[in-house]
């Protein structure tokens, strides 16, 4: 097994003093929102892991199309590991807005159009892992996982406008502007836009360990393979 | 047509071979029957189902019609799309049709016309049947319109991931699972758009549900006819 590279080592330690840093500047940092109180501290981690998802998601998409062009192996691996890492991120960002959601609209759960399409989004993650157990040839486990990856990217964005077109009341954080838009300062939008930064480090972090990963579990098959024969 | 005329116009060969794999598909339909009947029963059971465990009172009937409909279409839609698909798999017939000297997208527009040739016949039984049972009247063009164009969008992608669950090792089991989360736009416009054509709605109301009725179905149609090739690859 090969050393983990200097750099990646550097991104562990780096990824782990972020998240600190950004958990420090949003529970002390940051001021007490007036409405909302304490709990909306729990929005700039919110906000960041969502970003994180959508990060996952559309590389998921471009890596389905990569290797539907080219066939190349190296595209489905990391396909996989960006599905896996937004599949953990968009559940973790649904259990936060959930702990927002109960003080601030008084329920755990709406069906709001954001919500709703990021639990859509996560099913069409489970049945995309389900769909790759099934399949034991790897090349055609790697092309029925493009498609799959594929198609939902493509009903993922439908998904949202159709459930939009129903009435929302999610604030509108980015391009809103209205009566909706939440009002930030500063500081809020700093300490929002910090753990942004930090949790995208924490992604290509991730993502790195990720595809490590997937080439040992290559190696592992191939050497089981030459096993059997 | 001669030989030559044919060479020069490849066009017609192509719809050719596709209502050829359509009629095959139909014609051993109406001798065994067993895909249509299974989804026919299943459907009529379901409509059963519904009586007790939603009470439809005349109340609720006329808001939850068209999602009842749609529920029942979209299962017993998965029916029909795993055995379409297994015959094919089961008895080598895919290998057959793979070895046919015809672009591969052929077979998916051949299998996806006679899916929804299926789907259709079970939607013009249930119909009546519903409208009958529950005193509604749903012969209304518009609301047939909508369920034409949401089949056509579930069938277009039903098509295509039923050829790939039917590869796997969990096989049919895997088709809902697939398939649901997809579908999510359709069933959403098509409930939507149907409840405005049976409420009487106006159109600036039904006409966004229509739209994205006609854009799933153009975009899963195109992107199916483009990425077939690569499921049924031997």
């Amino acid at each position: 097994m090969a050393p983990q590279p200097k750099l990646l080592k550097f991104l562990n330690v780096l990824s782990v003093l972020l998240v600190a840093v950004g958990y420090y500047l949003s529970i002390f940092y940051a001021p007490t929102e007036k409405v909302m109180g304490n709990v909306q501290k729990v929005f700039y981690f919110h906000v960041a892991t969502a970003w994180v998802g959508m990060l996952g998601f559309i590389l998921a998409a471009a890596f389905a199309v990569f290797y539907l062009k080219s066939k190349d192996m190296k595209w489905d691996s990391y396909g996989l590991a960006a599905v896996e890492i937004s599949l953990v991120f968009f559940f973790i960002t649904i259990i936060l807005g959930s702990i927002w959601a109960r003080p601030a609209w008084g329920t755990w759960w709406t069906w709001e159009p954001r919500l709703t399409t990021a639990a859509i989004l996560e099913l069409i993650y489970l049945a995309y892992l389900l769909l790759r157990q099934g399949i034991e040839d790897p090349e055609q486990r790697a092309r029925f996982g493009a498609v799959y990856t594929l198609l939902g990217g493509l009903s993922v964005p439908l998904t949202l406008v159709s459930i939009r077109l129903f009435r929302t009341i999610h604030p509108v954080v980015v391009g809103g502007g209205g009566s909706e838009k939440m009002g930030m300062t500063d500081t809020m939008v700093f300490v929002m836009l910090y753990s942004i930064v930090a949790f995208s480090v924490v992604f290509v972090n991730l993502y790195w360990h990720r595809i490590r990963l997937g080439q040992y579990t290559e190696k592992i098959e191939q050497l089981k393979l030459r096993i059997n024969q | 047509m001669n030989n030559k005329e044919k060479l020069n116009n490849p066009k017609s060969d192509y719809w050719k071979s596709v209502f050829a794999i359509t009629w095959k598909d139909l014609s051993s339909e109406l001798r065994s029957r067993e895909l249509l009947s299974s989804m026919l029963v299943f459907s009529l059971l379901v409509i059963v189902i519904y009586y007790f465990t939603l009470e439809l009172d005349i109340k609720t009937r006329s808001a939850i019609t068209a999602g009842a409909l749609w529920v029942t279409f979209s299962f017993s839609g998965t029916l029909g799309l795993n055995r379409s698909m297994a015959i094919e798999k089961d008895r080598g017939c895919l290998d057959g049709l793979l070895l046919a000297p015809v672009d591969r997208s052929v077979i998916y527009f051949g299998k996806a016309l006679s899916n929804l040739a299926f789907m259709l016949i079970v939607e013009i039984i249930v119909i009546p049947a519903y409208a009958m049972m529950y005193n509604i009247n749903l012969f209304i063009p518009g609301f047939l319109f909508v369920t034409l164009l949401g089949s056509i969008g579930y069938i277009a992608v039903g098509t295509l991931l039923s050829a790939m669950s039917i590869q796997t090792r969990t096989r049919d089991v895997l088709l809902p699972i697939l398939l649901f989360p997809l579908l999510i736009p359709v069933l959403i416009a098509a409930v939507k758009a149907s409840n405005g054509f049976l409420l009487s709605l106006t159109w600036t109301e039904i006409m966004p549900w229509l739209n994205i009725l006609f854009v799933y179905d153009v975009i899963f149609i195109s992107v199916s006819f483009m990425v077939f090739d690569s499921i049924v690859e031997e």
